[in-house]
């Protein structure tokens, strides 16, 4: 069954803003994928850190649709004319979130800790000179500096903040950025983490994670902390069974399990 | 910009200790309304500040929310108020004018319902 996400040529544009292409499909089709799960988890509070064109968080609206039972949905971008096409890609699918033009999640932190139950991030991800990264305009849609991932860092800990205990995380990420490492460095935080749909293109090799917390995993880093001399065999095996998820990127496009 | 949203945001600039909540100037405000989840509006609800959020109502030209929070059983119960709890918190828009931070007085302009809290020109 197919359901329903944003039109393309209802999508609004400028040149300063960043246009749907195969990191917002992919990012789109994982959250598709893992549709029925979404509406299980009910989420309350739905946010997504750099909206650029607004096709994912409407996708996102339309695909939960009615069924998404009164959930609010929040979005930032750093560049205005980002949050104008926006809300005009909003209008014209006939759905509507809150906008706020900040810098990822600046002036939100303190009052949204815990809250958000489901984070969408497409991420500048491409590796360019770090003097590019925080300038104004369509640059900042995909200027990371080194390995791309100057602005993924600074998301992260954000992410993990703002993410409510039951939350969950989907992000877009090239094989430059070291998905592995960002997963390894997640699980520290008390995170588990998979792949919901790899893709390759000419260009680049795109992977969507999702991320959510998983008490076994803090349980086994609080262990660590505490009995720093012996690392406990349960979480020696689950970062080698994530290493090996990561290292053999599997050949299928989407991968739909379930966690 | 909702009062979901107001109730939400805080004063980003360094050093700031007391940036919540921001102090609303109105210069217009529309209405648009939006179907009623009574679901949702009980499960945000303890995540309101009400203080903020009664006073913010007031500024905004709506005089239906009680100064004290009202008790869960309300919410629970009497559906008169979760209508007018709704449209307070998810149909009125400031659609233009500012958010001022409480410590610093420094503006966050609000223009066609959007907030800006960048701070450009200041360091974060």
């Amino acid at each position: 069954m197919s359901y329903k996400i944003a039109q393309i040529r209802l999508v609004s544009s400028h040149p300063e803003v960043y246009e749907p292409c195969d990191d917002s499909f992919a990012l789109v089709d994982a959250l598709l994928s893992d549709r029925n799960n979404l509406l299980e988890l009910k989420p309350m509070l739905c946010m997504e850190v750099g909206c650029g064109s607004g096709y994912v968080i409407t996708s996102l609206m339309l695909m939960l649709g009615e069924e998404a039972n009164g959930a609010q949905f929040i979005a930032t971008d750093i560049n205005h004319h980002a949050i104008k096409v926006t809300q005009e890609t909003m209008e014209a699918h006939g759905v509507y979130a809150e906008l706020i033009n900040t810098d990822i999640a600046s002036g939100l932190e303190n009052r949204l800790a815990g809250s958000v139950d489901l984070l969408v991030v497409n991420p500048p991800y491409v590796p360019t000179p770090e003097d590019e990264v925080g300038r104004e305009g369509i640059a900042s849609a995909w200027a990371g500096g080194e390995n791309g991932r100057s602005v993924i860092d600074k998301i992260l800990p954000v992410a993990e903040k703002l993410l409510s205990k039951r939350g969950w995380l989907y992000m877009v990420t090239l094989t430059a950025n070291n998905p592995s490492q960002i997963c390894r460095q997640m699980m520290k935080k008390g995170y588990a983490s998979k792949i919901v749909v790899q893709r390759s293109t000419v260009e680049e090799s795109l992977h969507i994670i999702k991320f959510w917390k998983d008490n076994d995993i803090e349980a086994d880093t609080n262990d660590v902390i505490t009995n720093s001399k012996a690392v406990p065999l349960g979480i020696v095996d689950s970062v080698r069974s994530q290493i090996q998820r990561l290292s053999f990127w599997g050949s299928c496009d989407i991968n739909t399990t379930t966690n | 910009m909702r009062l979901l949203t107001h109730n939400m945001l805080s004063s980003n600039i360094k050093g700031v200790t007391n940036g919540f909540p921001l102090k609303i100037q109105v210069e217009k405000v529309v209405e648009k309304q939006v179907e009623i989840n009574h679901d949702f509006l009980r499960n945000i609800f303890p995540k309101i500040d009400w203080k903020a959020f009664s006073d913010a109502s007031r500024i905004m030209g709506y005089d239906e929310m009680p100064e004290e929070p009202p008790e869960p059983s309300v919410l629970e119960l009497n559906v008169e108020f979760l209508g007018k709890f709704h449209h307070a918190l998810l149909e009125l828009h400031l659609e233009e004018g500012a958010l001022l931070c409480p410590e610093t007085g420094r503006k966050f302009p609000v223009n066609k319902g959007i907030p800006n809290m960048l701070l450009l020109e200041d360091k974060v």
